[in-house]
């Protein structure tokens, strides 16, 4: 009888425990909000966009740098560039105009002055380079392969192209292989080509990025617009159009992330009027990677933590064990064509 | 610098289309300096992207004071503003004013609204002085009686007459320079329209003398990160020559000294 209740008692035991470890199986623990581009591992999709965030102490007295899932530097050249006249900048309906035209340290000014600091985050950096030639791009990128403490390079290729008149690298299939491929060859960092908007097919150049060997794309950079001040008939930046970005874009922006990502298999970073989470996971449900939040820290700076945070929040509402889980899963079997 | 909730305290006109915003601020009033500003979010603008900046007009006992004039979108939205609605403030900001040296007489000059920035200044200063403001009209010649009270001096001069002496408040302050400075070395502090504050450092700059002044310049972020409110200031470079650099109002200034700005036309 003793024998009997106790095989019961141990049989009962071995029930609950088994039902406890199943539970907790079950039970989704937090999820894994880590990001992987190329040899790049960042803590969580959400990265500072190119020259929104400055170099690090500007923002740091507010936000803990240490959160971020990658600081985005402004702009390096290989040269100190003075930039645009004033004024560079104008609010417009849902976004703003900038015209600041790359003003920046240069190699030496940015090394010496600003990376010290940023070395002490813990959120890895990637270094926004661009070039007035090919030849400029190359040899910058060059110049940061023995720099410690960047963890990777995004290439603006929207700037003007000064050998063919100032239309941008990144317009032009042919100019922006040439830059990719010449960058590519003299950098061992991960290298991420940020694709300009103003293009007929972006898919096209996603897929040019690839071929040439980028780790990852990043997109959008700022639309090229412009305002007016009817009353002097004069336009409103000293340098006369400017980038759109902001809420406005992101519409524009999210319908490109999606067409690049289905064109190409290397991850897509997706920014263009990211102002909450909710345009955040909006990019990555179209297929991005991680995200980068530009124009919506100059009203709020702390956007980008609360992005984090309602990222983790909608995974575990929607029961995702991971970002990885959620990227791509548009659903357009459903959708009406029109 | 930091972030806070602040509530409105009350929100009444002056005269002539300014306004007077005070804040019940427990973190921010605390740690302003006399010419700093803080970035203002709109709330009736919530989908704007840029917070305004304003001056900060008083700073004491967990309150906070702007006085502002509707001069475009971010503060024509404003003026529905009432007692109890919640702002968030990004701030303070800036450098602000240094403290006058011992030995100077502090002359305060000021623009139209300019007066809402120095006012600080006189009630932190060491020493009373003399505030010169000039305006358009009457309308424009705001504080002059809080100046007053505090046991400065005021000249005041009106383009149009209505108050004071007729004519720009240079002409007033050339005068004064020229009678009543009696051997004192004055130290200036401007705050208004660009030709007023170069017309002051003309006059700092011909007798050797001291001069601050606070720049005015549309505003992106407000921490320095975008490079958007640059002000061309001069500098030397590694051998010692004389160039320029841009610098942020946001950071490096508002408040300059004379000598440092390089106004347009010396470009």
């Amino acid at each position: 009888m003793l024998s009997v209740r106790c095989s019961m008692f141990s049989f009962a035991l071995f029930l609950m425990t088994g039902t406890l470890i199943m539970n907790k199986r079950t039970m989704p623990s937090k999820p894994d909000l880590s990001v992987r581009i190329g040899g790049l591992v960042m803590p969580n999709p959400v990265m500072t966009a190119s020259g929104t965030f400055g170099y690090g102490p500007e923002f740091a007295r507010l936000v803990d740098l240490n959160r971020l899932g990658a600081i985005v530097v402004k702009g390096i050249s290989l040269k100190p560039v003075q930039g645009n006249p004033t004024p560079r900048l104008v609010e417009v309906p849902g976004g703003l105009l900038n015209a600041i035209g790359l003003q920046n340290p240069g190699f030496d000014g940015f090394v010496r002055d600003y990376l010290p600091f940023l070395r002490q985050c813990r959120a890895p950096v990637i270094v926004n380079i661009w070039g007035h030639t090919i030849e400029e791009y190359a040899a910058i990128a060059e110049r940061f392969n023995d720099v410690p403490g960047v963890h990777g390079l995004e290439l603006n290729i929207s700037c003007p192209n000064i050998k063919r008149g100032g239309i941008a690298f990144g317009t032009d299939p042919k100019t922006a292989r040439r830059v990719i491929a010449a960058v590519r060859a003299r950098t061992r960092l991960p290298l991420i080509p940020k694709l300009s908007p103003n293009v007929t097919v972006i898919a096209e150049f996603a897929r040019i990025a690839e071929a040439c060997g980028a780790d990852a794309i990043s997109l959008i950079n700022s639309f090229p617009a412009m305002a007016i001040d009817i009353e002097t008939r004069r336009p409103i930046l000293a340098n006369i159009t400017g980038g759109l970005t902001g809420p406005a874009i992101h519409t524009i922006a999210l319908k490109m992330v999606w067409e690049a990502a289905r064109a190409v298999k290397i991850p897509v970073i997706g920014m263009g009027g990211v102002t909450s989470a909710k345009e955040a996971l909006a990019f990555i449900i179209a297929g991005a990677s991680a995200v980068a939040v530009g124009t919506a820290n100059f009203s709020d700076p702390l956007c980008t933590l609360a992005i984090i945070e309602g990222i983790a929040a909608y995974l575990a509402r929607h029961r995702l064990p991971s970002v990885r889980a959620l990227v791509g899963t548009l659903e357009t079997k459903f959708s009406i064509q029109l | 610098m930091l972030i806070e909730n602040t509530i409105v305290l009350s929100h009444r006109p002056i005269k002539g289309g300014y306004r007077l915003l005070t804040l019940k601020s427990k973190k921010i009033a605390p740690l302003v300096q006399p010419g700093q500003f803080v970035h203002l979010r709109v709330p009736a603008l919530a989908d704007s992207v840029l917070r305004r900046p304003f001056s900060v007009f008083l700073a004491q006992a967990g309150r906070l004071a702007i006085l502002y004039k509707t001069v475009g979108k971010g503060t024509q939205a404003m003026e529905s503003l009432r007692t109890g609605d919640k702002i968030n403030l990004l701030g303070p900001l800036g450098n602000g004013y240094p403290a006058a040296h011992e030995n100077s007489l502090p002359v305060l000059v000021a623009g139209g609204y300019g007066m809402a920035a120095l006012y600080l200044v006189a009630r932190r200063a060491r020493a009373k002085g003399i505030v010169f403001v000039g305006g358009k009209s009457a309308n424009d010649i705001l504080c002059a009686d809080d100046f007053r009270k505090l046991g400065w001096t005021v000249r005041v001069a009106t383009e149009d007459g209505s108050a004071g002496h007729k004519g720009l408040v240079t002409r007033i302050l050339d005068a004064w320079l020229a009678k009543d400075l009696r051997g004192r070395t004055p130290e200036f502090f401007a705050c208004g329209p660009n030709g007023l504050l170069k017309a002051v450092c003309q006059r700092a700059s011909r007798r050797g003398w001291n001069g601050w002044v606070s720049m005015d310049r549309h505003m992106g972020c407000g921490l320095g990160a975008c490079l958007a409110c640059v002000q061309k200031v001069r500098k030397q470079d590694a051998a010692g020559k004389e160039t320029w650099a841009w610098a942020r109002v946001c950071t490096e200034g508002p408040v300059f000294a004379c000598r440092d700005i390089m106004w347009e036309s010396d470009e």
